[in-house]
């Protein structure tokens, strides 16, 4: 039996990735990392700033995400995301860029708790990965 | 009748402006299509969260606790209105149809006695809505400098759009734009985004139940203003690649009208020169007649 589902990223503009050979994705769910493997129940949650891995047979491939939702329904995984960044492609200067941009951001003084968390989390995440 | 000269003028005249045209239409044509191909890609992201949203409207068991953003004020009496045209004109009907559709809006609107509040996308609509409905306008957002539609535009007129919802300031959202069906068809769209228009078009796809980490609640407090900056854009997309749709046959006929001023006027042209040949000979044998 095959232990495969389909995996499809989109964001606003067009369709980011495509895959039908996949054995596992972990993603960066909101409330914690979640391993997701074929006949996962159907579930609804958004994403937080972090990792996105994608498990197929011929090997593992890795996302920078910032936001978005997932679904995961019939053996099949949407991703909703607005930033998403290959791993394997983004550049050291861009990635500083963001780090930039994220600090900037969490040092105003009116954002709610919630956001800071989400903020405190990019940072995090992107300075381990710089 | 206009002397040989003048028509020499206008003859060339109008051959230029025909050459404008025509390259106007070319542009059109190539800019339309990659339009059309955004249009196109970013249609799964929206009818996905078009989907997502839906599913988890049905999953909601208290209707009261939903979020504003989705079940509205509950009060119907200030609306907004976001008119999205475009920001260059020679389009043909493009943007006045969509301030035609929006005025017939207006009118029932301000007849039922409620009050209104424009918003309006692009710099044409402005300048044609500001004669008539100007203090209602209370925002004017061009994007005069990118240069395709993009999605951090569209999350800036969210932004606006759920800032002002928070602070009250409106009841019922509706946004206006073209949608595209073909390149000599574009269809004036009202779409109510809040509240949101949760029928689904086929009931029969209820889905079973998810399971939702967090609650619907906080997932939906989260999803729901993204979902009205992916509308918003998806409304840009649509109205970009009518846009350059309605410019294409705009000068599509332009241009044809130019060659057949062109053709008129060079008959026009040959007969008065053919007259003045006819003249000067008649001159010369009545002259030589007469001697």
């Amino acid at each position: 039996m095959s232990e495969e589902f389909k995996v499809e990223i989109v964001n606003p503009e067009a369709s980011f990735l495509s895959k039908e050979d996949v054995t596992e994705v972990i993603v960066p769910a909101f409330e914690g990392e979640m391993g997701i493997l074929k006949d996962h129940i159907s579930i609804i949650s958004f994403l937080k700033p972090g990792i996105l891995t994608i498990h197929t047979k011929s090997g593992e491939h890795k996302f920078y995400v910032e936001d978005g939702i997932f679904e995961f329904k019939d053996n099949n995984l949407s991703v909703l995301t607005s930033s998403i960044f290959d791993l394997k492609k983004i550049e050291k200067s861009r990635l500083m860029n963001l780090i930039k941009v994220a600090e900037e951001e969490a040092s105003k003084q009116e954002i709610d708790d919630q956001s800071r968390f989400l903020i405190d989390q990019k940072i995090e995440v992107l300075k381990s990965l710089n | 009748m206009a002397s040989l000269d003048d028509l020499k003028k206008r003859i060339t005249s109008v051959k230029s402006t025909q050459k404008i045209t025509k390259a106007m239409k070319m542009v059109a044509a190539a800019k339309l299509k990659r339009a059309q191909e955004s249009a196109e890609k970013g249609r799964p992201y929206s009818e996905k969260m078009n989907n997502v949203i839906l599913n988890l409207s049905n999953g909601i068991s208290d209707k009261e606790t939903a979020p504003k953003l989705l079940s509205g004020t509950g009060k119907d009496k200030i609306h907004l209105c976001v008119v999205m045209t475009s920001d260059r004109g020679l389009c043909g009907g493009f943007n006045s149809n969509i301030i035609k559709k929006a005025k017939t809006y207006f009118g029932e609107i301000l007849k039922e006695g409620k009050e209104l509040k424009i918003i309006t996308v692009g710099s044409k609509g402005n300048d044609q809505l500001k004669r008539q409905y100007g203090n209602k306008i209370i925002e004017n957002i061009s994007f005069k400098n990118s240069k395709n539609a993009n999605y951090f535009d569209a999350e800036k007129v969210g932004g606006i759009i759920i800032e002002k919802f928070e602070k009250e300031e409106f009841d019922i959202c509706t946004i206006f734009y073209n949608q595209f069906k073909n390149v000599i068809t574009q269809i004036p769209q009202a779409q109510r985004i809040i509240p949101l228009n949760t029928e689904s078009e086929d009931e029969n796809k209820l889905e079973d139940s998810y399971e939702f980490e967090p609650d619907e609640d906080e997932i939906l407090n989260n999803l729901l203003p993204k979902n009205i900056s992916t509308q918003i854009f998806k409304a840009m997309l649509e109205n970009s690649a009518s846009e350059q749709g309605a410019r294409m046959s705009a000068m599509d006929n332009a241009t044809r009208n130019a060659g057949e001023m062109v053709d008129k006027l060079t008959i026009q042209y040959n007969r008065s020169r053919q007259a003045a040949i006819t003249k000067e000979l008649i001159e010369i044998i009545s002259g030589a007649e007469s001697l």
